[in-house]
Order: structure tokens, then C-alpha cells, then sequence
């Protein structure tokens, strides 16, 4: 599922898809939930203060990503069975391995899932605004807030995702973790995301 | 043809009032579903917390790997959403459809308690006819 792949570094940015305005605003957020970034570049309505907003976002995603795996419909789903139809001994056999084959089945809602592990959604579009979601293998999350009409950005994010190792990932004085405070990866994605609009 | 894999009707205080699968794909045990409705609901109130932009009516469509999950919500707050096929055309007005079915047969039906499960046959039968695979694309007129 992941693909993290390719011979370039920094490949070249894809081709603009965004009409209208510039993007909205950006988070970066890492495995445990630290918001690593937050460019705001046209943000009319602010409803939270920004820790509240932060932690929001993050739990919004981590509940939809719970979600999606759950949804997925290529995973078996297990149905349970009524115990009193299990009355005689080979049944109870068959029902201990289904028991056993349940850990095949999806996993229940709010089971922490690994990056990468279960259905996850790339994109969900309200009437005022896009959000596309992007998580690599570490767990680090990329979320791009645009205007509805955009198209995909899954490539867009994957690109920005090289910025940031770049800029970022191979900064020595950068701590993993810790608010990013590389100006060379804010000025290169301020430029890109003007360029996409 | 796209597939669409369930539908699920949702009341404005987030419990689950229908719900149907289409094949085995959608299929999902009872109370698996109940939690992901109100999983929904709470997470389409969310989203409008986080618009940028003042206005915001809640989550219309979210795009995964495997699926597509598509949302209407009506004026009165009851939710309806599709979990079909990636890509699939025309869900937008299914569920407009579907909303006019459920005004006609459910909100009319006298015996209908609001904000309860529906168990109206006639709705069943319809909503059976819209989903037809074959009725579905003529939707794109």
C-alpha cells in the first residue's frame, strides 16, 4: 500500500490541478499526535484557539482513519453466530475456530492501527473547503486544506512530503518530534503552494 | 457498473434509522453499524468546526483507497449516506432520490414515529427499484 518508492530525490512538482484561491492551511502532525506544523495562508474564520483546533484535527483524522478501516469493503468481516446454534461437539470445534479466525476479521473501532495498516481515506470535501490526508510509513501526517473545487493532491502531498525530508528530515539541528522551525522548508513550501493555486 | 455497497439513514441526534447493505462487501454486523453512524455524525459535526470558511454544512463526500463515501444531509438534520465503489457516478443525485422516497413513504406513513427505525414497506420496495443498476445511470440525465 505504501509507495514511498522512486529513484529521484526531489522529483518534479506535478503538473497544478487547484482553480481559484490559494490553499487554506497545512498541518503536519507526527505518530503521537504533536502538530509539527501549521501554515495558515487564508484562514477567514478561525472557531477554536490553535491548541484546541490542533488537538481537533488530529482526533477528526484519527477517528476517520478508525473509520475507513472499519468500512473497507475488501476486508472479511466476521458476522457473529448465535451460541445455541453450537450444540454438539464438532460444532463447538468449528466454533472455537471461528473464534480463532476472528483475528482475521476487520479490526473493531478505536484499535490503534500501525501507518499503513487498514483502509485509509486520501480526501474528504465539504462545501467550504477540501481536506487531503496523507500519512507515510513513520506516521508522520501531512493535511492540506484548499478550496473544494481542487482536484486530487495525493501527488501534491507526496511532493511536499520530499520537502519536508529535505528540509526537514536531514536538518541536523532539527529534533525529531519538535515544532519545525526550518525557514529553507517554510519558504520552499510557502513557494509551492503558491504555485499549485 | 459501480457498485454501491450500503446506505445508511441517519436521525439528527445521530442514531442509526436504516440501514441496508447491497452484496457481502457492505454487509456489517448491527451493532458495528449503530456505532459507525454515530461514528458519522460526530465526525460530520467535527468537520464543520474546522472549515476556514464560515458556512460549512458538514462532510459531502470522502474519497479512501477501497471506497467512496458519499453524504446529504437535509434541512431537518437526518443524514444519508452511500458507501459505494471508488469513482462511482451520479451518488449525489441517488441520494436526493432517495430523500424524495423517504419524504413520500416514511414522513408521510401515519404510523411512522420520527427519529424511529423505519419499517415501511413501500419504502423498502422503492428504494429497491432506485438502486437498480440500471436506473442508477440514468440518473446522470
Amino acid at each position: 500500500m505504501q509507495f514511498f518508492g522512486g529513484s529521484e530525490i526531489s522529483p518534479s512538482p506535478p503538473v497544478p490541478t487547484a482553480t481559484g484561491n490559494n490553499a487554506h492551511m497545512m498541518y503536519v502532525f507526527n505518530r503521537n499526535g504533536v502538530c509539527l506544523l501549521y501554515r495558515e495562508w487564508n484562514r477567514p474564520l478561525h472557531t477554536l484557539n490553535p491548541q484546541q483546533d490542533h488537538k481537533l484535527m488530529f482526533g477528526l483524522l484519527f477517528s476517520l482513519k478508525s473509520l475507513t478501516a472499519k468500512m473497507d469493503p475488501t476486508k472479511y468481516h466476521f458476522v457473529s453466530l448465535s451460541l445455541h446454534s453450537f450444540q454438539h461437539q464438532f460444532s463447538v470445534a468449528v466454533y472455537n475456530f471461528l473464534l480463532m479466525m476472528r483475528s482475521a476479521e476487520k479490526g473493531n473501532l478505536g484499535i490503534p492501527q500501525l501507518p499503513g495498516q487498514g483502509c485509509s481515506f486520501h480526501s474528504f470535501r465539504t462545501n467550504t473547503y477540501k481536506l487531503s490526508f496523507m500519512e507515510t510509513p513513520s506516521g508522520i501526517k501531512f493535511i492540506l486544506v484548499t478550496n473544494p473545487r481542487t482536484g486530487d493532491l495525493r501527488e501534491t502531498l507526496k511532493y511536499i512530503y520530499n520537502l519536508y525530508v529535505e528540509y526537514v528530515a536531514k536538518n541536523p539541528l532539527y529534533t525529531p518530534g519538535t515544532l519545525i522551525r526550518c525557514e529553507l522548508f517554510n519558504t520552499a513550501l510557502d513557494q509551492y503552494v503558491r504555485s499549485i493555486a | 457498473m459501480a457498485a454501491i455497497y450500503s446506505l445508511y439513514i441517519i436521525n439528527k441526534s445521530g442514531g442509526l434509522i436504516f440501514y441496508k447493505d447491497y452484496g457481502s462487501k457492505g454487509r456489517m454486523d448491527t451493532n458495528d453499524s449503530l456505532r459507525v453512524a454515530s461514528l458519522w455524525h460526530s465526525m460530520h459535526a467535527i468537520s464543520q468546526q474546522l472549515s476556514p470558511i464560515n458556512g460549512c454544512s458538514g462532510i459531502e463526500l470522502l474519497e479512501a483507497d477501497t471506497f467512496d463515501l458519499h453524504c446529504f444531509q437535509s434541512l431537518t438534520g437526518t443524514k444519508f449516506f452511500v458507501v459505494c465503489e471508488t469513482g462511482t457516478q451520479h451518488m449525489e443525485a441517488l441520494l436526493k432520490v432517495i430523500y424524495e422516497l423517504y419524504t413520500d413513504y416514511v414522513l408521510k406513513n401515519p404510523f411512522y414515529e420520527m427519529e424511529m427505525p423505519i419499517r415501511c414497506e413501500l419504502f423498502d420496495i422503492n428504494l429497491t427499484q432506485a438502486i437498480q443498476k440500471d436506473r442508477v445511470a440514468l440518473l446522470g440525465r
